[in-house]
């Protein structure tokens, strides 16, 4: 057998805070593909409001100190596009003028992976076993998608589940209005974008919906909530990890 | 226009007509790019190149610029210069006196729009037809353009059916678009055909042979500039290409991406005016060169943004612009692209809700047929207005608040175990008001947290 492949797990703030379970569906994934996951103790934010906010300073602290922390690890594996994203495209360009953390942004860029891109691409893992009679839609959170390519990763891993059924999408690439501080920044802007996305989704047939970062979840599940959808909303790496049968967002334990 | 910018979003999302007028046009647009793209070989190379060709000449701008006037001169026109809006406006104004204008016919143009030509020539008393469909409507309507390559976008053919039911003298008989085009067709010949001037932008100007190229799909350039006895032309300086092969590179781009149509009904080069054996053509021929802050742009920072030829895609495949369509905006220019020029044109305290009415996804960055890394100029806006102290007192003490704790790890975690536990108070599964999160829970749910974080749930399991 070879080597298991060390991983340190960057948790997120919006999975470590809001839902914890995305987290250890990400350890329990990791460990079945192989891997041997540590979750280093001092990781904070990535610091992409700061960055989207503008305020640049803090954003390269908080870059430093992230980079810091995980730079002693193999493979940093995010589960969240726009996380991983910050990491592996947005710390290099910050840090360019930097010429100490310059070169440590880009060693550690190469090294961070987005956890379904990992699972697929450098793992070559798939779900096992798994049975989950359910028919679901993907969405293609923006960040995943176009700063980091991954399109087709989720979809070979979600074709290995039993029983589960991959609805098509109706713009399925289009934004669902979150944008992070943008949705409560022009709140009226961001519901109309995320009405004709809770609408594709209810279209779509799927009785469960699935992406790769919580922020877009939680805001297509609370608006899917709102207007009283029965449409289930989780993280693509609990269905992974076998977990899909367990609560989704906004249910309870 | 902080206030400005959310009430004019907030009246437009409030508007069905105009959600219903911008998703024919931009979802029809949306879908048949994607197929001319589609079809096309290799359409990412062609973008590179698209990209290499404007940024070669931005870099070198001074000299191509010195090769466009030689050789425009020497196919007998007359070069002017202006660097700043106003002075523009007072060459165009200046050749119009000079030639006794009454009426000039002006050809579609969104720097002539930039500059406040139609302004400029009302307060001197010139008549001005606009001889483009779309910015003829807007004209009868007293509008400006919503859309910089459809100014009309935001009406519906019922409202403009309706416009010209009112202001035509011989509107149309039946219900039907071509019997509408008809109507305006038949209004605005013999205005183009009696005008003094014409008036036209340009969509490139050829350095090696002094040409200026616009493209429409009406043939009104075409009548609005050779009828009269003078053409006037109003480009920005970044409209450059070094030779014809250049030209139609970006001309082919340029269809596909703003349409998907493979090419305009219409190309034009005009290449200096009438000459001796000709028996049709402007007898002088003024190509007014304008900066208005382009130099300024390239020099600081949004070199990038002047590879745009303007095609519109950044805007027809925005999430934002498709919900609040282009006036909610403000400046001349909407969408992304305009949410990276109004802040330079305008000044970014006028105008900081642009840069940060934008979700940063990316999309259009993904379709621009240059390559403008959009999101990136935006968010270097961001930046700036952020450094200039212009985003509201609150969001800097958030941002700053949160951005110290999370450095202090140990007490970000204690912070973040409170947070959780606070917000369990406003409902254990689904949380639909709480303090302080009033832009989440107007319009949406917001899932309760579960209880404790992951990080305090993981210490426990490794004991």
């Amino acid at each position: 057998m070879t080597e298991r492949r060390q991983v340190a797990l960057f948790v997120t703030c919006l999975v470590d805070t809001m839902r914890p379970r995305i987290g250890f569906a990400s350890i329990a994934a990791l460990e079945a593909a192989g891997c041997e996951v540590v979750v280093p103790a001092a990781q904070t934010c990535c610091g992409q409001p700061a960055l989207n906010s503008g305020a640049r300073r803090d954003a390269e602290a908080l870059a430093r100190q992230t980079i810091a922390v995980l730079e002693k690890y193999a493979h940093v594996v995010v589960p969240s596009g726009s996380c991983a994203g910050t990491i592996r495209v947005h710390y290099p360009e910050i840090l360019a003028g930097d010429p100490e953390w310059g070169p440590r942004a880009e060693a550690l860029a190469g090294r961070t992976w987005e956890i379904l891109a990992f699972l697929d691409q450098v793992c070559g893992w798939r779900p096992e076993g798994v049975t989950l009679p359910v028919a679901a839609a993907y969405h293609d959170s923006c960040a995943g998608l176009r700063e980091l390519g991954i399109k087709a990763q989720p979809r070979r891993l979600l074709a290995a589940i039993e029983a589960l059924r991959l609805m098509p999408l109706a713009g399925e690439e289009t934004c669902c209005g979150f944008g992070g501080t943008f949705c409560v920044k022009y709140p009226a802007i961001s519901n109309a974008i995320t009405e004709e996305k809770a609408q594709a989704i209810e279209a779509s047939g799927a009785d469960l919906l699935l992406a790769g970062d919580l922020g877009c979840l939680m805001n297509m599940a609370g608006k899917l909530h709102r207007q009283g959808s029965p449409v289930r909303v989780m993280h693509t790496v609990e269905v992974l990890a076998g977990m899909g049968a367990g609560p989704a967002i906004g249910e309870a334990e | 226009m902080t206030a400005g910018f959310k009430a004019r979003a907030a009246e437009a999302l409030a508007d069905p007509v105009l959600k219903v007028a911008v998703e024919r046009t931009a979802g029809t647009a949306e879908t048949k790019r994607a197929a001319a793209v589609a079809a096309f070989e290799d359409f990412e190379a062609a973008r590179t190149r698209a990209a290499a060709i404007k940024d070669h000449v931005i870099a070198h701008l001074g000299h191509y610029l010195e090769q466009f006037e030689a050789n425009a001169i020497a196919a007998g026109a007359q070069v002017h210069w202006a660097e700043t809006a106003d002075a523009a406006c007072e060459i165009v104004l200046d050749i119009c006196r000079r030639a006794g204008a009454k009426s000039v016919a002006r050809s579609k143009s969104m720097l002539g729009e930039e500059i406040g030509l139609p302004h400029a020539l009302a307060e001197a008393g010139i008549e001005r037809v606009e001889t483009d469909l779309a910015e003829h409507i807007i004209q009868l309507a007293g509008e400006r353009p919503s859309h910089i390559v459809w100014p009309a976008m935001h009406k519906t053919r019922e409202q403009v059916s309706t416009l010209f039911r009112a202001r035509h003298a011989e509107p149309h008989a039946e219900e039907t678009i071509a019997a509408m085009a008809q109507s305006a067709r038949r209004h605005l010949r013999a205005a183009m055909l009696g005008a003094d001037v014409g008036i036209s932008g340009a969509n490139f100007l050829l350095a090696d042979s002094g040409a200026v190229c616009t493209v429409t799909n009406e043939g009104n350039a075409e009548l609005s500039v050779v009828p009269p006895r003078v053409h006037i032309v109003t480009a920005g300086i970044e409209k450059l290409v070094p030779s014809m092969d250049h030209a139609v590179h970006l001309l082919r781009m340029l269809a596909r991406s703003a349409t998907g149509a493979t090419l305009t009904q219409y190309t034009t080069f005009y290449t200096g005016p009438k000459r001796g054996a000709d028996l049709d053509g402007p007898e002088e021929m003024h190509i007014v060169l304008i900066d208005n802050g382009r130099t300024k742009m390239r020099d600081e920072g949004l070199a990038e943004m002047l590879r745009c030829i303007r095609c519109g895609a950044c805007m027809n495949h925005c999430v934002v612009f498709r919900q609040i369509g282009g006036h909610a905006y403000g400046g001349t220019y909407p969408g992304p692209m305009g949410a990276v020029l109004t802040p330079a044109l305008d000044g970014l305290a006028a105008s900081r809700d642009l840069p940060q009415a934008c979700t940063m996804n990316g999309k259009c960055q993904e379709v621009c047929p240059v390559r403008i890394p959009l999101p990136t100029l935006l968010r270097g806006w961001r930046e700036k207005s952020w450094r200039e102290g212009l985003e509201p007192a609150s969001t800097r003490g958030a941002v700053r608040l949160w951005a110290w704790a999370a450095r202090q790890p140990w007490l970000y975690r204690f912070g973040s175990r409170l947070a959780v536990r606070g917000m369990r108070l406003f409902g254990g599964k689904w949380i639909t008001s709480m303090p302080l999160a009033s832009g989440w829970t107007r319009h949406r749910d917001l899932p309760a947290p579960q209880g404790r974080t992951f990080m305090e749930q993981y210490r426990e399991r490794r004991r």
